[in-house]
């Protein structure tokens, strides 16, 4: 008889985290950020429903600052005719010119947080869909596997409800909505290895390349268009790749040469930074950054 | 960590490691955050950034002056840091080079036994830290005997801060024999000890120096070892609870879920319960292709031979050997809400993929986690764990979570229980047995039906379930619709209040217990009524929504009829025609509605009369009129 390998036992308990939110949610979404552990959670999504059609719609909340390479990986995800892709801009953000260098933390509010709201309000989505794992961050190691938010999307950690064995109360009030985490019980190499077993697709800046970048802050930042602001600063070209993509100004690059997933997760190993690291947003308001935007309701 | 000569063969050996769960159980002052922030370290899964802010964390929050305090590694949410204690289960991740583990870390502390048991739910092993310095405390034999109840067949005993008794092999020995004794006493078969220090990581993940005379396995090597429950759930009969029907198109239908249990083959003979049809297996469908077997753990999709009728909530098992179906059990229940347990109520129990109403009797005693004691308890509160009788409103098939000596049948055995109104999960529980009355009483095949009732009565046999407040006007209204439909040749029965209160419930109070077994009576013989045709009347303030909604479940669909009798509590009190409120004011009337006891107000009445605006007459007109639409 065969026995599981971790990677088995994985999948299986994602898709069955999957299956038991589409079998009990009235109308559920999967958010969708064109990074890796969204490429994971589509493709574990496409084999729950195996042979069916994906159902649920995909919701991608646009800030028009992520890196061009994701647009177009995006933009073949939503090529396929079983997959319907909902892009969602806040118009607010939009109208009042929101952007990462001139806007800091508001840029994250408005277009990620404040966007994200509309658009789950807007379809009467009451399941979303996320990519978290609980090894990311340490807010996250306590987070439920379906967790629970109110009427205006705020997470109180005074409501979480317990989970017990594979059994999850999908269960709420009108207007009140759950966030679903399949990859919970993931780590940054499960989803590695799982990449490299199932040859999942994923964005090529996770591969190292000459690239135009600059540094600022520390981190080294890539000049993806030319609304990046130089001062007349020419950009250098280093061979770097992305462990965690978002909007291109505030993703810090690594120096790298691991061009293919076997290099990554050699590289990974050896690694002395966590995932998270080159994540700007993380920084503003200290080690407690996280759980406050859960709290304002932050995916 | 150092990169692999050969990162292709160092995959291929990733690609076949095992999965363990487990629970660490203990204080952060028996040194539990930092014997688990000693597994991090010494298998490499902290990166550099995270020991920086460790570092500077240590300093600021840390109980180690100048050292590390691996402890502020798995503390969590800002205001626990604060206050120095972990107060939720956190999942941490590690792998050595046989294994990846999950670990539950819960806090240890008395009042959080919800978390405990949460975190032990999932878990294959339980690590029980014992402090060298203290030795075996209360606190040790709650752990065990939590991890006992979750059926959780392997404990390790981490006997601590060894390195502060200066490595006395004595006073090990005297914590063992100390432990041995109390597992003996609750049963506890596979056991066993280590001494170690998390700050010196002597016997976590190396061998400790000063310890030769320690001769067993290190932690590491221990959890390495540990035979899985997956493994042992393959080889039970196949069970597969229905999660999800998947039917893209008229030529494919699949049923999706996880197995529970056993392993199956295409060709394999399958029942489905309920309803027992039988069937083979044709295919097992996945995205990789169609399988040849799948055992425990799985999510696949099966489609079967014959066209059977199968839908969530169904369990596909072995043909041969199926488990039970039933709708009372005696049950072990953990309370986990503030507000405690109210016998009678109806609350959702969901079990595997099967959601049901059910009621919690009184329970037959609460168990003191401490001591271990039976104690009399008229209900249960947050952290209690007693032993109760629970009904369903309809079969569920199940398997008694205690597997004797094998690991716990999780899937079909345990339950948790959610509250109707707040949606919350109040309690989780481990199904015992069914109770003999629910096996050997079979409903009589009556040959005179409902329909052939009602089709000699000439009429729709319906409810008309009148609440509102004490005084609102549900009697006088009651009373003239019924007078109405007797004048049109409807055959009628009004049931009130007062009268039934007079006789079949003449032994209930006005306590939320007994309201709602007032309630659950009179929702029973407006069943019976309605079976044989009649159409009911009840008046009724029935205040819980959770037992208007029983009521509502007990009938067919569309035949409940909820008339909210809206009048203002002020109105009410003003007319107050049977003095009762006055007397309420003055103290001399308890759980008085409206006063001192809540009156839920019907969310989506099927009739909503307002009284400030409607006679009584012409409320009767209108319901009438309503009735006569239904029909």
């Amino acid at each position: 008889m065969r026995s599981l390998t971790h990677l088995d036992r994985l999948e299986a308990e994602s898709i069955h985290i999957l299956r038991e939110t589409v079998a009990e949610a009235d109308r559920p979404v999967m958010l969708y950020s064109i990074g890796k552990d969204s490429s994971v959670m589509l493709h574990l999504a496409k084999k729950a429903f195996f042979p069916g059609p994906l159902p649920f719609p995909l919701l991608h909340v646009d800030t028009h600052w992520k890196f061009r390479e994701m647009y177009a990986a995006r933009d073949r995800v939503a090529a396929d005719p079983a997959i319907k892709l909902i892009i969602h801009t806040n118009p607010e953000a939009e109208a009042q010119g929101i952007n990462p260098f001139d806007h800091g933390p508001l840029h994250t509010d408005m277009w990620k947080t404040q966007g994200l709201k509309q658009a789950l309000d807007a379809h009467g989505f009451d399941a979303a869909f996320g990519g978290a794992r609980r090894d990311e961050e340490k807010s996250r190691a306590k987070e439920r596997i379906f967790s629970f938010r109110d009427k205006h999307h705020r997470w109180d950690p005074k409501r979480q409800r317990p989970e017990l064995w594979a059994l999850y109360n999908v269960r709420k009030a009108k207007g009140e909505s759950l966030r679903v985490f399949p990859l919970s019980n993931w780590t940054e190499l499960d989803v590695w290895q799982y990449i490299l077993r199932e040859r999942i697709e994923i964005v090529p800046l996770y591969f190292a390349a000459e690239r135009p970048t600059v540094t600022r802050d520390g981190l080294i930042l890539m000049v993806d268009d030319d609304r990046f602001p130089l001062n007349g600063e020419a950009a250098v070209t280093r061979k770097v790749r992305f462990r965690t993509l978002g909007c291109y100004p505030l993703s810090g690059a690594n120096l790298s040469d691991a061009a293919t997933v076997e290099e990554i997760i050699a590289e990974m190993l050896v690694s002395t930074s966590s995932e998270r690291e080159g994540r700007a947003i993380d920084r503003d308001g200290g080690s407690a950054s996280m759980e406050k935007k859960k709290q304002e309701g932050y995916f | 960590m150092n990169a692999p000569a050969d990162i292709s063969a160092w995959l291929a050996e990733q690609e076949s490691k095992e999965l363990l769960r487990f629970i660490t159980c203990g204080s952060v002052d028996d040194g539990k955050s930092t014997l688990i922030g000693r597994l991090l370290y010494d298998t490499r899964q902290l990166f550099d950034d995270q020991l920086a802010a460790l570092e500077t964390d240590s300093k600021r929050h840390g109980t180690q002056g100048e050292k590390m305090d691996f402890a502020l590694l798995v503390d969590g949410l800002s205001a626990e840091r604060e206050q120095g204690i972990t107060i939720d289960v956190a999942y941490r991740f590690f792998a050595s080079d046989k294994r990846k583990y999950i670990v539950a870390d819960t806090p240890g502390h008395e009042q959080y036994t919800r978390n405990m048991v949460t975190g032990a739910s999932t878990a294959d092993l339980a690590v029980v830290l014992v402090d060298a310095r203290k030795g075996v405390l209360t606190q040790t034999r709650r752990h065990s005997y939590l991890a006992q109840l979750m059926g959780i067949r392997h404990v390790v005993l981490a006997v601590t801060k060894i390195d502060l008794v200066d490595y006395d092999r004595e006073a090990f020995a005297a914590i063992v024999a100390d432990y041995r004794a109390f597992a003996d006493e609750i049963g506890v078969a596979d056991w066993s000890a280590i001494p170690v220090s998390g700050l010196t990581g002597e016997n976590v993940a190396a061998r400790g120096g000063a310890m030769g005379w320690h001769d067993g396995p290190t932690l590491l090597e221990l959890l390495d070892s540990v035979p899985l429950d997956a493994a042992t759930d393959a080889a039970k009969p196949f069970r597969m609870p229905v999660q999800w029907v998947n039917r893209p198109n008229q030529d494919f239908r699949g049923f999706s879920g996880q197995i529970a249990a056993g392993a199956i083959e295409p060709g394999a003979e399958v029942r489905v319960l309920p309803s027992g049809r039988v069937s083979r297996v044709e295919r097992i469908v996945t995205a990789d292709g169609d399988l040849d077997q799948a055992v425990a753990g799985q999510s696949v999709t099966l489609t079967l031979a014959d066209q059977v009728d199968c839908s969530r909530g169904d369990v596909i098992v072995a043909a041969g050997d199926p488990p039970q179906a039933a709708d009372q059990f005696e049950a072990t229940i953990v309370w986990m809400a503030d507000e405690e347990l109210v016998p009678g109520r109806g609350y959702w129990l969901k079990l595997g993929t099967q959601v049901v109403s059910a009621t919690v009797q009184h329970p037959k005693y609460e168990i003191n986690v401490n001591t271990l004691e039976h104690l009399a308890a008229p209900a249960l509160g947050l952290n209690a764990i007693g032993v109760a009788e629970i009904a369903t409103d309809r079969e569920i098939v199940f398997e008694p979570y205690a597997a004797d000596g094998s690991s716990p049948n999780r899937a079909l055995g345990g339950f948790i229980l959610i509250d109707k109104l707040t949606n919350a999960t109040v309690a989780c529980g481990m199904l015992h047995f069914a109770l003999r009355r629910s096996l050997n009483i079979h409903r009589q095949h009556l040959d005179v039906s409902r329909e052939t009732h009602a089709a000699l009565k000439g009429q729709k046999p319906a409810v008309l379930w009148f609440t509102g407040l004490s005084g609102a006007g549900k009697s006088t209204i009651a009373n003239l619709v019924e007078k109405r439909l007797a004048a049109l040749g409807r055959h009628t029965f009004l049931l009130d209040g007062d009268n039934v209160r007079h006789g079949l419930n003449r032994d209930l109070g006005f306590t939320e217990t007994d309201r709602i077994e007032n309630i659950r009576r009179v929702g029973e013989v407006a069943r019976l009524m309605a079976d044989s045709g009649l159409i009911v009347l009840t008046a009724f303030i029935s205040p819980f929504r959770a037992e208007r909604d029983m009521v509502r479940a007990m009938l067919p669909q569309g035949e409940f009829i909820e008339v909210f009798v809206d009048t203002p509590l002020a109105e009410a009190e003003k007319r107050d025609a049977k003095g009762l409120y006055a007397k309420a004011r003055a103290g001399a009337l308890k759980n008085f509605t409206g006063i001192d006891s809540p009156y839920e107000a019907p969310e989506a009445p099927e009739i909503h009369i307002d009284t400030t605006r409607l006679s009584a007459e012409q409320a009767a007109e209108l319901i009438v009129e309503e009735l006569a639409k239904r029909r």
